[in-house]
């Protein structure tokens, strides 16, 4: 794991056995995270979803490809664009819409909503808004791995306008020196809101940089979903065996707005359009009925079951409730007990 | 006052403000995140790039820290640096910069050097966007000595707060609420620069003096209002400057009504509520008919639902009870 030329390529060029199972649990993964989002956008709209929305269409290749990696045990910390993470680690679709309503039943209590998704018991730490914030959080998950002797990995999401911030570097420096068990997964799609990566880095080629903190990387192509699967998989084995972190930029783009509020006045249609078609889900699903793995029946149950799961997950968040006002002030600190914080 | 006034709205006065400064002075430059080509996560700055270009107009990388610190160190350097911060939860990542720069340089240095940075940034709740997005830590820069802190509430504010910090050879820092940039309002065509310092009397009472900044200011009004159809007759006063602060229109209120309740988004403990509270014992103890009122954001980080954020804010009906409560009714 050395090169930055992103691996390109179709899927099969990866050595992974990809069961047909497997190769349709990643289509699903994919179309489940597409739907609930174009769902999500709709209930913007009608103003059922409120505050910042922040959309990860175009980029789900990645959330799906790297948690296939994952064990149960490990942590994983990503930011304000997190629902795709949230769905591909397995927190439940319905307490998610609830959350992203305000709901009472939502993962976090609706306290937090689209941007600050949390579930303790599948180690999901969120759900930060502070571009870069979650990076020292995910150092410190690791550290607390590593000095209680557990054998577990901490996988860091963020984009690449995170690069920038301090924290980026204070973070990998720290994990490369004592050699800490997280894996760093930057998705680069291009654009930091409204500006365009080559304007607000001397050195764009993100992988370089976390190289130079010593941290083996590589660049991905971002839209595939296999590669990163592949390329998660052997990082996450050199992790877990104690060798220190690892960086993956997979290299992906962002087909909506950055949130709800933006319009977009800073890159060209065409080049939308273009990624578009590089798509990871259209391109997956291709390669699938190529390879003869997908028919028009398999695809229709799909589509059907991932929309009962989307009916019932929005029926959910509207008949759940909102929490009382009495409990304002609940959750601000905990209660002190011995031995345990 | 030419008497001619224009439709405006808070937001296209801060941008007015910008556009003078730059014509003013050449040494005057924007710079900020997604100030330029995107025009600013609030529209602040939308169309400055194109008519200033991108050397007065400067997008930076995500690196609050770096940027509000070399707008420092420009400052030292004979520039007269805007630096725009998204939101005054970010500008925790420049808190360094501006507490251990910015502040201390002139007294550090014997008071051979000079800061004059203005920085900008929002501040506050209302749009539901949570506890990392949401909060009011006005006080908390209030509190360094060293530090201009000023929050326009109007629009003549807005317009004319910017020409004088910009002057001032001192960093000031100038917060923008969130729920403000789309009022409108009329303003003078020839509306121009204003004190920096100085709080305003916003409406005239003699009953109970109310006492606020920011983005309370119209919730007090309207509270104020609906006290006078109890026959109760609250005089409005708006800070503006939270540090310094203006004790002497404060104490000259309280002296003519005897009566104060501060209305703060601030979190309570440790807020500036507590820090005028605490000017107006000292100095106008003894024209007090009741004890001092304070109206401020619950002790939560701000919550995303609706109604929760909005009972974690002062709102109007608090602040008519308090004030009430001063009376005895
Ligand atoms: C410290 C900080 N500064 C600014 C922002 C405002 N902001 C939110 S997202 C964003 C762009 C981040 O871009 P990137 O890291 O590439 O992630 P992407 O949104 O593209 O997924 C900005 C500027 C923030 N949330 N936190």
């Amino acid at each position: 794991m050395s090169q930055t030329e992103p691996t390109s390529g179709t899927p099969q060029a990866h050595k992974l056995h990809l069961s047909r199972e497997h190769a349709l649990h990643l289509l699903r993964e994919m179309l489940r995270i597409r739907a609930f989002e174009e769902r999500c956008a709709e209930l913007y709209t009608e103003e059922k979803i409120r505050g910042f929305l922040h959309l990860y269409c175009g980029e789900e290749a990645v959330a799906v490809g790297v948690m296939q990696a994952l064990t149960p045990t490990d942590a994983v910390v990503a930011t304000y664009r997190e629902h795709g993470h949230a769905l591909a680690r397995g927190l439940p679709m319905d307490r998610l819409m609830a959350e992203m309503y305000g709901k009472q039943d939502g993962v976090s209590r609706g306290r937090g909503g689209s941007m600050h998704l949390f579930d303790a018991e599948r180690r999901f730490y969120g759900g930060s808004a502070i571009v870069a914030g979650g990076i020292p959080l995910a150092v410190g998950l690791a550290l607390a791995d590593r000095m209680q002797g557990r054998d577990q990995v901490t996988a860091c999401f963020f984009g690449e306008g995170a690069a920038a911030e301090g924290a980026f570097h204070e973070s990998l420096n720290l994990a490369a020196l004592w050699r800490l068990p997280v894996l760093f997964v930057c998705e680069n799609n291009r654009y930091a809101m409204g500006t365009a990566l080559e304007r607000s880095e001397s050195e764009t080629d993100i992988a370089r940089k976390a190289a130079c903190y010593q941290i083996p990387s590589a660049a991905l192509d971002g839209m595939n979903v296999i590669a990163i699967e592949a390329a998660a998989r052997e990082a996450i084995a050199e992790v877990r065996a104690g060798d220190g972190p690892r960086f993956l930029e997979c290299r992906t783009y962002r087909f909506r707005a950055h949130s709800m509020f933006d319009a977009q006045l800073y890159r060209d249609k065409a080049e939308v359009e273009a990624w578009k078609r590089k798509g990871p889900i259209l391109r997956f699903r291709h390669w699938l009925e190529a390879a003869g793995m997908l028919d028009a029946d398999t695809a229709e149950r799909l589509d059907a079951e991932i929309e009962r799961e989307l009916a019932a997950a929005v029926d959910f968040a509207e008949s759940s409730a909102w929490e009382p006002l009495e409990d304002l002030s609940r959750d601000v600190c905990g209660c002190v007990t011995r031995g345990e914080a | 006052m030419s008497g001619e006034a224009i439709q405006t709205t808070y937001r296209e006065a801060v941008r007015a403000a910008i556009r003078e400064a730059l014509d003013r002075d050449e040494r005057v430059f924007l710079m900020g995140e997604d100030v330029g080509r995107y025009g600013g996560c609030y529209a602040v700055t939308k169309g400055l790039y194109d008519d200033y270009g991108p050397e007065r107009i400067r997008d930076t990388p995500l690196s609050e820290c770096g940027f509000t610190g070399a707008g420092i160190g420009a400052a030292v350097g004979g520039m007269r640096p805007i630096v725009e911060i998204m939101t005054v939860n970010f500008s925790l990542l420049a808190l360094d910069q501006i507490l251990n720069n910015a502040a201390t340089l002139r007294h550090m240095s014997g008071g051979q050097l000079k800061v004059p940075v203005v920085i900008r940034m929002a501040t506050g709740a209302g749009k539901q966007l949570a506890a990392q997005h949401s909060h009011s830590l006005e006080a908390w820069y209030a509190h360094v000595p060293g530090l201009k802190v000023a929050a326009p509430a109007t629009l003549e504010d807005a317009r004319g707060m910017l020409w004088t910090a910009l002057e001032d050879p001192d960093p000031v820092i100038l917060f923008e609420h969130v729920m403000l940039y789309n009022r409108t309002g009329e303003l003078a065509a020839d509306a121009d620069a204003v004190p920096l310092t100085g709080a305003a009397v916003r409406r005239d009472g003699t009953d109970v003096s109310l006492i606020t900044y920011g983005g309370c200011l119209f919730k007090t009004l309207e509270a104020a209002e609906q006290l006078a159809a109890d026959d109760i007759a609250a005089e409005v006063i708006d800070l503006r400057s939270l540090r310094p602060l203006d004790d002497a229109t404060i104490m000259a209120s309280v002296a003519k009504t005897h009566r104060a309740v501060i209305i703060d988004e601030g979190w309570r403990s440790g807020s500036l509520a507590a820090e005028v509270s605490a000017r107006i014992m000292e100095q106008a103890f003894w024209e007090l008919d009741a004890p001092v009122g304070r109206v401020c954001s619950a002790e939560v980080p701000i919550p995303y639902p609706r109604h929760l954020e909005h009972a974690a804010l002062p709102q109007v009906p608090a602040i008519v009870a308090a004030a009430k409560a001063t009376l005895g009714r």
